[in-house]
């Protein structure tokens, strides 16, 4: 990976026991706000329309900066991706698949003369980086490296609730010790609270291709349901195959829990 | 085996075999007829539950290891693309990373049912002993495992722990850098932790037949800690163990379960998803939560002993909180094995587990930062106590459990009566 990470850390405070992760912010950072997710619980599945409309934020919006290496075309029409269709159970053959990598050119080759070459996107191509390298990327931006979003819910903590709050949260009146430099922008969620991204969101910003309301809210809640889906395709299927195991085992248990008190009857112990 | 084996051979094929090689004849005594005491409780569970681990953890281990990459600049793909290509990666990935907490929080229970039950003493010291050694070739594999997913955290935590060993006077720098395989953590290190994390794993399950054999010569220890005198004691292993186990294991399978596929991160840390960055440090860097009470032994030592400094002096306290239980059998001065009997100890020994949990958790926060805070000094800056006091003031009662309780208290405790018998503390007959 060439991606680099500057000075985006969440301290995560570790777990003790099994009791889980507790959110511990570094200095003069606010814990994000609790939002309620579509595909949050042990049946929570991802809302296919929201994950549709976060592709096209991410299209529209995020890709200009950020990049999304682990994500290929053929993903999207995948069971569990937003344009999955029983009709084409290889996502290669999903016309919408085929017509969303259509609209990239990727660089190929080298060819037979040695050349390297362009051609329209296929399902089994990666999405293209905005920038070559990341000293490019560093370059564009201020110094800033923007990171990879394919697995930005999962590289931080509360990692859903986090970058919804991140999104939302430009705005505020500037602390007083805080002296955000040329090009840095306040945001109390971000840790050190200064960050080289510009608000990449506003009222109205995109036409929704379904006609849904572009508000901030709408539109934070898309980008990182279609993130957090980036992050962990096979989230459902994990859920779904996690409910049988559990019935089996629940039932597996029962049914030992009998055969013990049978064999233990007449036993003292 | 304890007792004469009472195994007879019923077929051509088995009386044919047990003439040559008595292997089924060993697995009739050791799983199926073996005298097991009758009162064990479910603490008693936990070996059974850690052999299973550590089945699951070779298989699922051999399985990644077919699609991992162990290069710097891979590694963290090769993952990603286990967890998102492979089929089931996602599951055996899962496995394996939960299973590893799993496997340790069996551990730590069967640990502490050794400490409690006194199932240290004599005749099991060889069997603890081993116990012991397996603990620490687990905390190794472990750790090297940590490392192989190359995130931030395996990458800076590898490189905190290898650091550790630089603090040795004299020979400590030379070591860290044969240990490195360079002048850093890198590509050297990555490839042997792969190779030696693949190995440790057979060692461990070899000295698990010994620690097997080991426990079969004396047979178990039991919750009243009298030793089996007839076959009353006694039950069969097979049938009355194996389904008390078996249904303990499918219990814990269901916890393991619930983590694997509904919260198949909770337990590791969001850090490690952001590929291993030599050049940027974590803000906070922490083990896994299984080392967390020895991290917070090693910042505990935060001042000069005589002439060793206090960086040498926490790696000292560190490895001496792991190694002291090898001599463990030797400082418990008290005849009476089981805590039930010994009711000062016994509240020590409840501390003793507090401590250890209190020690978890000052080791997964920052030192500095306060446990309870207690008002504002001049400056207007909160003040209270700091972590790394209460780390200070539990790591010394960790010591002194070994030290000082456990050797005092076996003179000077008065202990309970006991039964004469294992049966006759099961039908609660007459004590002597």
């Amino acid at each position: 990976m060439t991606m680099k990470m500057t000075r985006i850390i969440i301290a995560a405070a570790a777990v003790l026991g099994l009791s889980g992760i507790a959110w511990a912010s570094t200095a003069g950072q606010r814990a994000p706000e609790h939002h309620h997710w579509h595909n949050a619980g042990p049946f929570g599945t991802f809302d296919r329309e929201a994950v549709q409309r976060g592709l096209q934020i991410y299209q529209e919006v995020c890709a200009s900066c950020h990049s999304l290496d682990l994500i290929h075309f053929r993903n999207l029409g995948e069971a569990g991706g937003p344009f999955e269709n029983g009709e084409h159970p290889n996502a290669n053959d999903n016309p919408i698949v085929m017509q969303i990598a259509a609209g990239y050119m990727i660089e190929d080759g080298p060819d037979d003369a040695g050349d390297m070459f362009e051609r329209p996107g296929v399902p089994s191509d990666a999405f293209p980086s905005p920038f070559a390298n990341p000293q490019q990327a560093r370059g564009s931006n201020g110094g800033a490296l923007p990171p990879d979003l394919s697995l930005i819910v999962k590289a931080r903590s509360h990692g859903p609730d986090y970058v919804r709050s991140l999104l939302l949260g430009y705005g505020e009146e500037v602390p007083h010790d805080v002296h955000p430099a040329p090009g840095q922008h306040y945001n109390p969620y971000f840790p050190g609270g200064l960050l080289a991204m510009a608000p990449p969101l506003s009222e109205g910003l995109i036409t929704y291709a379904d006609g849904s309301e572009p508000s901030m809210e709408q539109m934070a809640e898309d980008i990182v349901t279609f993130l957090t889906w980036a992050s962990d395709p096979h989230m459902e299927a994990r859920k779904q195959m996690g409910v049988m195991v559990l019935l089996y085992l629940f039932i597996f248990a029962i049914l030992v829990y009998i055969a013990y008190r049978q064999i233990w009857a007449n036993v003292k112990h | 085996m304890s007792g004469p084996s009472t195994y007879e051979p019923k077929t051509g094929f088995t009386r044919w075999m047990d003439a040559r090689l008595p292997i089924i004849r060993l697995g009739y005594d050791s799983f199926v007829d073996f005298p097991t005491p009758r009162n064990l409780n479910y603490w008693w569970t936990f070996g059974g539950i850690l052999a299973i681990f550590l089945v699951i953890q070779i298989i699922s281990g051999i399985v990644l290891a077919m699609h991992y990459v162990p290069h710097e600049s891979m590694a963290f793909e090769s993952l990603e693309r286990i967890r998102r290509d492979v089929k089931f990666g996602w599951l055996i990935q899962s496995m394996h990373a939960n299973g590893a907490s799993f496997f340790f929080v069996a551990v730590y229970i069967h640990m502490f049912r050794g400490l409690y039950y006194g199932s240290y003493k004599a005749p099991r010291e060889v069997l603890w002993i081993l116990g012991v050694v397996i603990y620490l070739l687990m905390m190794a594999t472990g750790f090297m495992g940590y490392v192989l997913p190359w995130g931030q955290m395996s990458y800076w935590g590898a490189m905190v722990i290898t650091n550790l060993i630089g603090a040795l006077p004299f020979i400590g720098d030379a070591i860290r850098e044969w240990l490195w395989g360079g002048f850093s953590v890198g590509q050297a290190t990555l490839s042997r932790f792969f190779s030696l994390h693949y190995l440790l794993p057979f060692v461990i399950a070899a000295v698990v037949a010994l620690h097997l054999w080991a426990l079969h010569v004396p047979g178990n220890g039991n919750p009243v800690g009298i030793e089996v005198k007839t076959k009353k004691d006694t039950l069969p292993f097979h049938p009355y163990y194996t389904v008390k186990d078996g249904f303990a294991i499918i219990v814990y399978l269901i916890i393991f379960a619930a983590f694997v596929f509904f919260l198949p991160n909770a337990l590791g840390h969001a850090d490690n998803f952001i590929p291993a960055n030599p050049l940027s440090t974590p803000s906070h860097i922490v083990p896994e939560w299984y080392y967390l009470p020895f991290y917070a032994i090693l910042r505990a030592i935060t001042f000069d002993i005589g002439p060793i400094d206090a960086k040498l002096g926490g790696v000292i306290a560190m490895f001496g909180a792991i190694l002291i239980l090898f001599v463990l059998p030797w400082l418990d001065t008290s005849k009476v094995r089981s805590m039930r009997f010994r009711p000062v100890t016994r509240v020590f020994f409840i501390l003793f587990v507090l401590a250890c949990l209190g020690l978890g958790w000052c080791g997964a926060n920052n030192p500095d930062d306060l446990v309870f805070p207690m008002g504002h000094n001049a400056e207007g800056v909160a003040t209270g106590l700091k972590f790394v006091w209460f780390a200070q003031f539990l790591t010394f009662y960790y010591f002194a459990y070994f030290l000082i309780v456990l050797p005092v208290m076996g003179i000077i405790e008065k202990p309970l009566d006991r039964p004469v018998s294992i049966e006759a503390a099961v039908l609660g007959s007459a004590k002597a």
